[in-house]
């Protein structure tokens, strides 16, 4: 039998990548001013964090991925 | 006031950049005869560094260096948008642009066209490709000579009349050259140092500033005082045209034919999704530039009527050393060239695969291929020269604008292509001309505008153009694959191994099917 097409890793890949479009296209969510950082209004700052968030969120979705394609040349070599 | 340390430095940026083009050449050789795939992809042969410095410096033109900042100068809040765009771009290079590369190299694609070809089977469709993808890419050309206009003239290094003209087509003719003989392997040389002079330069301005000027909260006190706070803030009326704008752009962005040489120039898919991860510092660094144009603002920089990309180069020309100030001259020069060069290979080689060999010489040679690509790319420089002499600025601003709408229409037939063939080519062929029509009425009538006002029944919803468009050029390919599909009209043959259908429940034979 070959492995399922989704898997737990393929989910997680999926919710790694679909999050910054939530957080970045629900622009109602932080088109205010408070809670300001170092007198910078949160619209900016908050923007500014997703940068690294976004990086750090893929760098998880490509560790998922090269265990899934270890997993499945695993799989197809039992086969 | 051009100052002699300024005017040092900055030539010295464009000496380091003319000395790296040639040796371009030994990046990554072989003894492998003339073709296509080493001149406009340097032979895929670019590593997760390599791909990172070109991909990052091909998408961050130096017109998105001056043009966001710009942007935030004249109208505030709304320029941010390039953050959540940029953003946004970064998983779609890890899904998208990872998974055409692995059908490109596979079966030897060169140009996404190539792979609507095979995916589809169909001539006009890849036709209709490649040359949406050379009429976006022509006027973002000739914007980057206007980002080098906008550094030179900030710096006054821009001499009126014919001498400032000549120092341009210089700049240009040097590039050119390197380009012509050493294909993408110049851009990609060069963007070594992009990367370098821009992130240095941009850090230690955004530094002095920061310094100058008593930290972050007295920018935007400053800027507010100057635009007024509500500009500083995004109204709930202008939040629709905010998301809306990032989506478009983001998913516009993969389909430039510039952006997609870049990545198809990687050695690897996986590669490609290394490079994702490390795409956001460039974000950051567009994010730096936006809040130059708040503090341009803060520090009452008067950028001339109807030039606000000048106000960060002034902003820079008044609060910088003048070392430093050259520096980020060069850089933003330079920045424009990498881009430049790639738009012109990108858009070369889209027209000798998909239009000289598909259409006028179908038996050229690959040594001929390379020959009359080179002199296309030649000639697509000459072009965005005399267009930016030839045209006023806001003409190559308001077609730039048309080509991200334009260029948004082939996305379902690239983007959808690569995980379903269920779409039948005639009808997205009606889809794309739908949307090519539908989005310039709407940016035409709007007054060049980016953003259209849909009546609702909650009032007015303002949003991306390019989205709207896109809508309808789906509907219509949906509605049209349904029709088509029920009258039996027949298509051509896939020659791709991509799974013709999404399959849910089994893994397809071959192909990664990622999420």
């Amino acid at each position: 039998m070959r492995p399922a097409v989704i898997t737990p890793a393929r989910v997680g890949i999926a919710l790694c990548l679909v999050a910054p479009f939530v957080a970045m296209l629900w622009v109602g969510s932080y088109a205010k001013t408070d809670p300001a950082l170092m007198g910078i209004p949160f619209f900016y700052w908050y923007q500014m964090l997703w940068v690294p968030i976004s990086a750090v969120l893929t760098m998880i979705a490509y560790q998922l991925w090269r265990r899934d394609q270890r997993a499945r040349r695993r799989g197809v070599a039992a086969e | 006031m051009a100052g002699t340390a300024m005017t040092a430095t900055f030539l010295a940026v464009l000496a380091g950049a003319s000395l790296l083009a040639v040796t371009a050449r030994r990046l990554r050789p072989n003894d492998r005869l003339p073709s296509l795939e080493g001149w406009a992809l340097a032979d895929r042969s670019l590593g997760p560094l390599w791909t990172w410095v070109l991909l990052g410096g091909t998408i961050f033109t130096a017109y998105t260096f001056t043009a966001v900042p710009g942007l935030a100068y004249g109208n505030g809040a709304p320029a941010f948008f390039a953050v959540p765009y940029t953003v946004l771009v970064c998983p779609l290079v890890f899904v998208l642009l990872a998974r055409l590369w692995t059908v490109a190299r596979r079966h030897g694609y060169i140009t996404v066209a190539d792979f609507v070809r095979g995916r589809y089977g169909s001539a006009p469709l890849a036709l209709v490709v490649a040359l949406t993808g050379i009429l976006a890419t022509m006027p973002y050309l000739a914007l980057q000579l206007l980002g080098i206009r906008a550094v030179l003239t900030a710096g006054d290094m821009y001499p009126r009349g014919a001498t400032g003209d000549l120092v341009m087509v210089a700049l240009f003719a040097g590039l050119a050259v390197a380009t012509y003989r050493h294909g993408l392997r110049a851009p990609t040389v060069i963007s070594a140092l992009k990367a370098v002079a821009v992130f240095v330069s941009l850090t230690a301005v955004t530094w002095l500033v920061l310094v100058r000027l008593g930290g972050p909260g007295a920018v935007f006190e400053g800027a507010a005082q100057r635009l007024g706070s509500s500009a500083l803030l995004l109204s709930p009326a202008h939040q629709p045209a905010y998301a809306t704008l990032a989506l478009g752009s983001a998913l516009a962005l993969l389909m430039y034919p510039h952006v997609l040489t870049a990545g198809f120039a990687s050695d690897g898919s996986r590669t490609l999704r290394k490079t994702a991860v490390a795409l956001p510092a460039w974000t950051g660094l567009l994010a730096l530039f936006g809040f130059l144009g708040i503090a341009a603002l803060a520090v009452g920089v008067r950028a001339p009527e109807g030039a606000a990309e000048a106000a960060v180069p002034m902003l820079v020309d008044r609060l910088m050393p003048g070392p430093l100030t050259g520096l980020v001259f060069g850089a933003i020069t330079v920045g424009a060239l990498v881009p430049a060069a790639v738009m012109s290979i990108a858009a070369a080689t889209s027209f000798v695969r998909n239009v000289y060999v598909e259409y006028v010489h179908p038996t050229a040679t690959p040594k001929r291929q390379v020959r009359v690509a080179k002199l296309v790319s030649l000639t697509a420089k000459v072009g965005a020269v005399a267009f930016v002499f030839g045209l006023r600025d806001q003409d190559a601003v308001n077609l730039q604008l048309l080509g991200g709408v334009w260029i948004l229409q082939i996305f379902p037939a690239v983007a959808v292509g690569l995980y379903t063939r269920w779409l039948h080519p005639r009808a997205l062929l009606a889809g794309w001309g739908v949307g090519m029509v539908a989005g310039t009425f709407l940016v035409v009538r709007e007054g060049f505008s980016p953003i259209v006002p849909l009546g609702t029944a909650a009032g007015p919803l303002e949003i991306y153009v390019g989205l709207v468009a896109l809508l309808l050029n789906l509907t219509v390919a949906v509605a049209g694959s349904v029709a088509l599909e029920r009258l039996r009209v027949p298509r051509g043959a896939d020659l791709t191994d991509l799974p013709p259908r999404l399959t849910v429940r089994r893994r397809p034979e071959t192909g990664a099917n990622n999420p």
